[in-house]
């Protein structure tokens, strides 16, 4: 799976969350954009892990601000 | 006036202390401010100049005025003082820190307890220090927020499965490397909905996956199991149960957390582990109170049997008038009551409070899936006419403050 389809389908993951209908790219923040809490984060990050068949450890997640950087992580990941 | 730098370090505090003052300007009474000028027993206080039921204490078995729980606790303040001023690990162990420990090893029927200052403690120590870089926690996505808190502060690899979901517990298991160290984390009652765990098909998955498990026993202890050891031993698992952690502050009706083990090199722990270490042990009128009550709660047969008596009653009253509850029957001594909103929550707890009943206000983060409930734990010492008199009041304010409870349900 190419970069560009592990971010698209990430976005597709982050919609139903999405209430406000918050525009998506690279650098949208979780906490400061979407304004998503730590258990609605987590709860998406169970979804990412399973779309993939991957372990996004909880203690990685402080890096992981944007939309980008965790697509990133699970291309890394997924390979 | 005191003169701030120009970045004022509370201020990213500021939407939530807004939110408050909000509330407060429009007259509600603050759900976290509230004081007990007297307490008069187990399931009776003064808030506001008035007699109030207390039904959210989490005092299920009613210790905190036993004469004898108290009178060991006067005789020890005055043969030890009134504090240890120091760690367990100096000069704050005394006769009666080991006492309390053989009380919980009794209790329990392990090798090894060691005692901490809190149950927040216990698992923040225990949780970082069994866990290492390298190694793996398997926690569940409901647990306590000091088993969180100690997994920030360990080095290890944190891994979330789904609520209760044995099949996600072996799932996210199975991603894991063989080899690595694993710590699988469970309840034996969720303090928030008060739904206990499927542990004999949980501990058994961790098991098969080579991990060791703890678990959090703090709102099981003393009416779960033949012994009252908890959800652990009346599931019948206590032999694959690798750590027991528990509290003082609930059925045992003081102060305190602790860890319970057979592990053989359980006692390096004391050596390691740095809430233990680091913190003034516990003052000499904690641990003798809480190893009388302990004790007292190897034998309290009929007070087990009131409090589930009161729990089931409280239960059905609630679900005959209409309020939905987290378990569909009644799984623990905690029966939470699901509210639409955080405004309605609000009103119902300041309107039962007005009616002389006290229960804890909860809401998100601290609940599951943006959750608002009132929260009520039972205690073996209701009486009839106390639970009787708390299912009036929840009627008579959900009818004053208008809830449709049909819609609800």
């Amino acid at each position: 799976m190419t970069r560009d389809a592990i971010f698209a389908r990430i976005c597709e993951l982050i919609a139903p969350l999405n209430r406000k209908g918050v525009p998506l790219a690279e650098a949208t923040t979780f906490a400061g954009d979407l304004e998503m809490d730590s258990l609605t984060v987590m709860d998406l990050v169970a979804n990412i892990e399973d779309e993939w068949d991957i372990v996004l450890p909880l203690n990685m997640l402080p890096e992981l601000e944007t939309v980008g950087q965790v697509a990133d992580a699970v291309a890394k990941l997924a390979k | 006036m005191i003169d701030l730098p120009k970045h004022d370090l509370l201020a990213k505090f500021d939407a939530v202390a807004g939110e408050r003052q909000a509330y407060l300007d429009a007259g509600g009474r603050d759900p976290v401010g509230v004081v007990m000028s007297e307490v008069l027993s187990p399931t009776r206080a003064i808030i506001a100049g008035r007699e109030t039921i207390t039904m959210g204490t989490y005092n299920y078995m009613g210790m905190t005025f036993d004469p004898d729980v108290i009178a060991a606790g006067e005789a020890a303040m005055r043969e030890f003082g009134a504090g240890t001023t120091g760690s367990r690990a100096l000069n704050g162990t005394y006769a009666s820190h080991r006492a309390c420990e053989d009380a919980l090893k009794e209790f329990y029927g392990t090798r090894h307890a060691m005692v901490f200052s809190t149950g927040y403690q216990a698992n923040l120590g225990v949780v970082s220090t069994l866990a290492g870089r390298g190694d793996y926690v398997i926690l569940d996505a409901d647990s306590h927020a000091s088993i969180y808190d100690g997994c920030a502060m360990g080095n290890a690899d944190v891994v979330r499965f789904r609520h209760n979901s044995v099949e996600d517990l072996a799932k996210r298991l199975g991603r894991l490397p063989a080899a690595a160290g694993k710590l699988v984390i469970l309840e034996g009652v969720y303090s928030m909905l008060g739904d206990i765990a499927p542990l004999k098909e949980m501990v058994a998955v961790a098991r098969a996956h080579g991990a060791m498990v703890l678990v959090d026993e703090a709102h099981a202890m003393g009416f779960f199991g033949e012994h009252g050891r908890g959800v652990t031993e009346a599931a019948g698992v206590e032999a694959d149960v690798d750590f027991v952690i528990g509290t003082f502050s609930k059925s045992v009706g003081t102060v305190g957390g602790f860890c319970v083990s057979n592990h053989p090199k359980f006692e390096v722990l004391r050596l390691v582990c740095r809430p233990y270490v680091f913190t003034a042990s516990l003052p000499p009128a904690v641990v003798a109170s809480s190893a009388a009550s302990i004790r007292k709660l190897m034998h309290a047969p009929d007070k087990r049997r009131r409090l589930w008596e009161n729990t089931r009653a409280m239960h059905a009253g609630l679900r005959a008038r209409g309020f939905v509850l987290g378990t569909p029957t009644a799984e623990s001594a905690i029966i939470a009551v699901i509210m639409p909103d955080q405004a309605t929550t609000l009103a119902m707890w300041q309107a039962l409070l007005e009616r002389g009943v006290y229960v804890n206000f909860a809401r998100p983060p601290a609940t599951p899936t943006g959750v608002y409930l009132l929260r009520c734990s039972l205690c073996a010492e209701h009486s009839a006419d106390e639970i009787a008199t708390i299912l009036t009041a929840f009627e008579d304010a959900a009818a004053a403050i208008g809830i449709d409870r049909r819609a609800a349900a």
